[in-house]
């Protein structure tokens, strides 16, 4: 049912056809995630379409996929957003055409594999080998220092996820096979808990990422193709966030409790002062990754918010909202770095001071742009605001300042994104590039309508993307509940 | 002695006689027509294969008086020997070709070093061990000098004679004192002594066996006896290079797990320490040395420092499971190194050798397909799932683990993080940069066609790695 997985090929032939060929095989995808949607049944938790063949049977390691609330609004948006960024490279990507689609499609069946492994073996070679497309995305078709910023990004997440290996290991030593429900269930020690957690912490807190490992990210979606940072920040963070629910709650749930002090610090750290960094950029760009930055502090924030909670609704509220925004994140950074990339495709530069009154040369585009910078926001009514929202009211259950703190990203938010979109956008005319500006084509108005369209619907009627995780997050709960010592 | 004895040797004896043939036969073929020494060669090889197939053991055989052994360990590694010199053969023909180098010698001598292989693979005593090792050796001393007129290599021939013969000096002495104290050179024999004299296992046993350490390290290329090897890895020529790279690494482990498993098993307690630093040294060193190379192939010899010590830290274990995975690390490492100088072959032309590592720059708009097979390899030697190298290291790690050692597990993750930048420069340099060569690799349909192979293995190998662990751990278990 979900060999989407597999829809990697490596053809290197080139012209037309080869943009044909990667743009069927994403909206195909697509169209069977829809499917995915239809049938997908949201009043129970167990895993849903599950494939199970032995892999490694020495090892005890299966072929293992399945999915349930947690990871099905992910593998949507996933498939969503490829066939996006695939029309959005349709013309600007020059130079080897054809690997490059290559690579996104591979990346594409790796991360829906990520979001849907089972098996703590399969989970990890999705997850490793998910960086190997992204290297040569950002390496290949980056910018002036994509070398640096490439290795920098390899070397960041693979450091932090080799020691998700050993305690992949590790457990496997204690259960006998890499299954994931296996290692949910076996008792460990406090001290073991805490060990894992720390390994695990490493490599998602490297992925989200949290304050003080982000620093790949800035250099990473700055050199990034357009295509590449967009991936970048609207899935593959989320990756991080995806692993904190899926594997260090249930499995560590006591290590959890004890770090989860640590987790909103850094989380609240992230908010707000990645918030005023944000401020300070001077690269688009660079202020986008840093916005996401800031943003992913309330994923992480609203999934350990539910010990200072306690039980009741605020602690499904937080984890519920932490996934509603890290959907919601990904359509608006996507968003976001699809508008810088249509900018930087006419004028080359991604300087603020650059640019200036475009609003008077491109309205067409002035007018997503603007939408997609109060989605970033937060404005009520669109997906930015839902997410925010929820975690906030969450942490005002546990804890007031949590909340203060947090709806701080309420007021810096609006103030670094709005002052770029006012220093970008509006005032007179800056110089004769942004006066010689052509506005949207047909191609890359269909793409950030697409996102415009999801954005805004998220945002008044988020019901379905609730219901759809509900279920599963109120087992997650219980689970969590339940001490493992 | 009777004939059991012989068929269980058959496969080294038809090798030998088909040396033979291959050596008459070469001084009658003009440099014309020289390629025919190597379908020859490839032909013994084939016929070696088939022997060894046809006289596979059921169980484990001892003959020749207790001195050689065939069992299912030495099948495996023997087949893969006979096939990474076929392989070796194969990839060099056309530079030699070019380089005016070719000359039935290589051949010659690759086919006596692949019969000292087999010897020490299937040795059963430390006499026919050291036997195997000095033919081994003394093909391997002649093959690095094989261009004569260039000083490198005589320069490092001459290094690896000199410090090939301390080491098997060291060797000796070390079989010497064992010798002395169990009172005989068989294995099962010392392992026996060993086990029912318990008073045995004190200081003068201990003294030799560090001599026998230090040969293994020497062999294997471990720190600190590893000086030798980046040298030599540079010095020679490229498919000579590949040739020490590959198939004289599976008779090292055979080597390794005869002397200190098979017959000196029961003093686990004292050489794991000394095995275990010797491993922890090579993983350092080699990882962090590498970084600092320029030369593609002195990069890969710091490289396959790296990788022994991750087979010795599987052997350290001293479980079955870490014996299992020693034997899978060896194999995989070994396709992705032959597969790695392959290319590093390809990239030469006539009186150009690829050397440096830039010269891979822009290898991805000249051969798209040859860096794609490049970055695979490279990727698998990293560590990078789903390549077979992940694989390797998954078994060490697991092996490290169910033995306690958690700190040992986190090292080697850790290594294996430092040792990705040097071979992700290779991946960078090939794709991110432009190369001043334009013009595609030009490489013979065979070399193409086995190259590719070799390649896609590495993937293949990794998506599937179920039966060769399966294999490994089945052999590990007859091991005793």
């Amino acid at each position: 049912m979900l060999a989407i997985g597999d829809d990697s090929d490596s053809n290197t032939s080139r012209s037309e056809t080869m943009h044909i060929v990667a743009l069927a095989m994403s909206v195909l995808t697509f169209i069977i995630s829809i499917a995915l949607y239809k049938w997908f049944d949201n009043t129970t938790a167990t895993m849903q379409f599950v494939e199970r063949v032995a892999w490694i049977p020495a090892l005890d390691v299966y072929y293992y996929l399945g999915v349930d609330g947690i990871s099905a609004p992910l593998i949507l948006l996933t498939t969503f957003i490829t066939p996006l960024v695939v029309l959005a490279g349709w013309d600007t990507i020059k130079v080897r055409p054809a690997q490059y689609f290559a690579a996104f499609l591979i990346l594409e069946g790796l991360m829906i594999g990520v979001f849907c492994a089972l098996d703590g073996l399969l989970f990890y070679v999705f997850w490793e080998a998910m960086l190997v497309p992204m290297f040569l995305i950002i390496g290949v078709w980056g910018g002036e220092r994509r070398v640096y910023a490439t290795l920098k990004f390899f070397l960041y997440t693979f450091l932090g996820s080799v020691l998700m290996l050993v305690a992949f290991i590790y457990l496997y030593g204690q259960t006998g096979s890499f299954d994931l429900f296996g290692f949910m269930n076996v008792p460990l020690t406090m001290t073991t808990q805490k060990l894992i957690f720390i390994a695990f912490l490493l490599a998602f807190a490297v992925k989200v990422p949290m304050w003080p490992v982000h620093t790949w990210l800035p250099d990473a979606h700055v050199e990034a193709p357009t295509g590449g940072s967009v991936v970048l920040a609207a899935i593959m963070l989320k990756m991080g966030g995806y692993g904190f629910v899926r594997l260090s709650l249930p499995i560590v749930p006591d290590g959890s409790a004890y770090f989860s002090g640590l987790i909103i610090a850094l989380s609240l750290i992230a908010v707000v002062y990645i918030g005023f960094v944000a401020l300070m950029q001077t690269d688009m760009k660079k202020l986008i990754a840093y916005s996401s930055i800031a943003h992913m502090g309330f994923v992480t924030l609203g999934f350990f918010l539910l010990w200072s909670v306690g039980s009741g609704t605020g602690a499904g509220l937080g984890i519920s909202g932490g996934m509603v925004q890290m959907v919601s994140h990904g359509l608006i950074s996507g968003a976001l770095f699809l508008c810088v990339g249509v900018l930087y495709d006419r004028v080359h530069s991604r300087q603020i001071a650059d640019y200036g009154g475009v609003a008077n040369t491109m309205p067409k585009f002035a007018v997503f742009m603007v939408l997609f910078s109060m989605a970033n926001a937060g404005l009520p009514g669109t997906s930015g605001f839902v997410g925010e929202f929820m975690v906030i009211i969450a942490s005002f259950k546990a804890n007031f300042w949590f909340a203060f703190l947090a709806a701080t990203t309420l007021v810096l938010g609006a103030a670094y994104t709005l002052w770029m979109v006012k220093r970008v956008l509006y005032g007179e005319v800056a110089n004769d590039n942004v006066a010689a500006l052509e506005d949207l084509n047909q191609r890359e108005f269909i793409v950030l309508a697409v996102l415009a369209v999801a954005v805004l619907l998220l945002g008044l009627w988020p019901a379905p993307l609730v219901d759809m995780m509900n279920t599963t997050i109120e087992q997650l709960i219980q689970q969590v509940g339940q001490s493992k010592l | 002695m009777n004939l059991t004895d012989y068929i269980s040797a058959a496969p080294e004896m038809t090798l030998l006689g088909l040396i033979c043939v291959v050596l008459i036969a070469d001084l009658f073929v003009d440099d014309e027509h020289r390629v025919m020494t190597f379908w020859m060669s490839i032909a013994a090889l084939a016929i070696t294969a088939w022997t060894l197939i046809a006289t596979a053991p059921t169980g484990r055989v001892v003959v020749f008086d207790g001195s050689y052994v065939s069992d299912s360990l030495s099948q495996v590694l023997k087949i893969g020997a006979v096939g990474f010199v076929a392989v070796a053969f194969l990839y060099a023909r056309d530079y030699l070709r070019a380089n005016d180098l070719h000359k039935g010698e290589y051949y010659i001598l690759g086919l006596f070093g692949l019969l000292g292989m087999m010897i020490m693979i299937s040795a059963n005593s430390l006499l026919t061990m050291y036997l195997g090792l000095e033919t081994l050796a003394l093909s391997l001393y002649a093959l690095v000098a094989f261009d004569r007129n260039n000083a490198t290599c005589a320069e490092a021939a001459m290094k690896y004679f000199v410090l090939g013969a301390i080491a098997s000096g060291a060797l000796l002495y070390g079989i010497s004192w064992i010798y002395g104290v169990t009172g005989t050179l068989k294995f099962d024999e010392i392992a026996m002594a060993i086990s029912a004299d318990p008073g045995l296992n004190s200081l003068p046993l201990w003294f030799g066996l560090a001599f026998l350490i230090v040969g293994i390290s020497f062999k294997f290329g471990a720190v600190p006896f590893h000086m030798w090897l980046p040298d030599v890895y540079q010095g020679a020529r490229t498919p000579v290079t590949l040739y020490l790279a590959s198939a004289p690494k599976l008779a090292a482990l055979a080597f390794t797990l005869r002397i200190l498993v098979d017959g000196l098993g029961g003093l686990h307690d004292v050489w794991s320490d000394m095995v275990m630093v010797v491993a922890v040294l090579s993983l350092l060193a080699g990882n962090i040395i590498a970084i600092a190379q320029t030369n593609i192939k002195r990069m890969l010899g710091y490289s396959t420092i790296a990788h022994v010590g991750f087979i010795l830290l599987a052997i350290f274990c001293g479980t079955e499971k870490g014996y299992a995975a020693a034997l899978f690390y060896t194999l995989t490492y070994v396709v992705a190194a032959a597969g790695a100088f392959g290319i590093v072959i390809l990239l030469s032309r006539r009186g150009f050798d690829a050397e440096n590592i830039s010269d891979f720059k822009g290898l991805n708009a000249r051969s798209p397909w040859f860096a794609l097979m490049m970055m695979f390899i490279m990727l698998s030697l990293a560590g990078v799932p789903p390549f077979i190298g992940f694989f390797g290291k998954l078994n060490v790690i697991d092996a490290a683990l169910s033995s306690g050692y958690t700190g040992l597990a986190v090292l080697m993750v850790l290594a294996s993080v430092v040792g990705a930048f040097y071979y992700l420069r290779v991946i960078w340099y090939m794709y991110f940069e432009q190369g001043e060569e334009q013009a595609a690799l030009q490489a013979s349909t065979d070399t193409r066609l086995v190259l590719s192979l070799n390649g896609v293995a590495v993937l293949a190998l990794g998506i599937a790695p179920g039966w060769l662990w399966a294999l490994c751990s089945q052999i590990a278990l007859s091991m005793r």
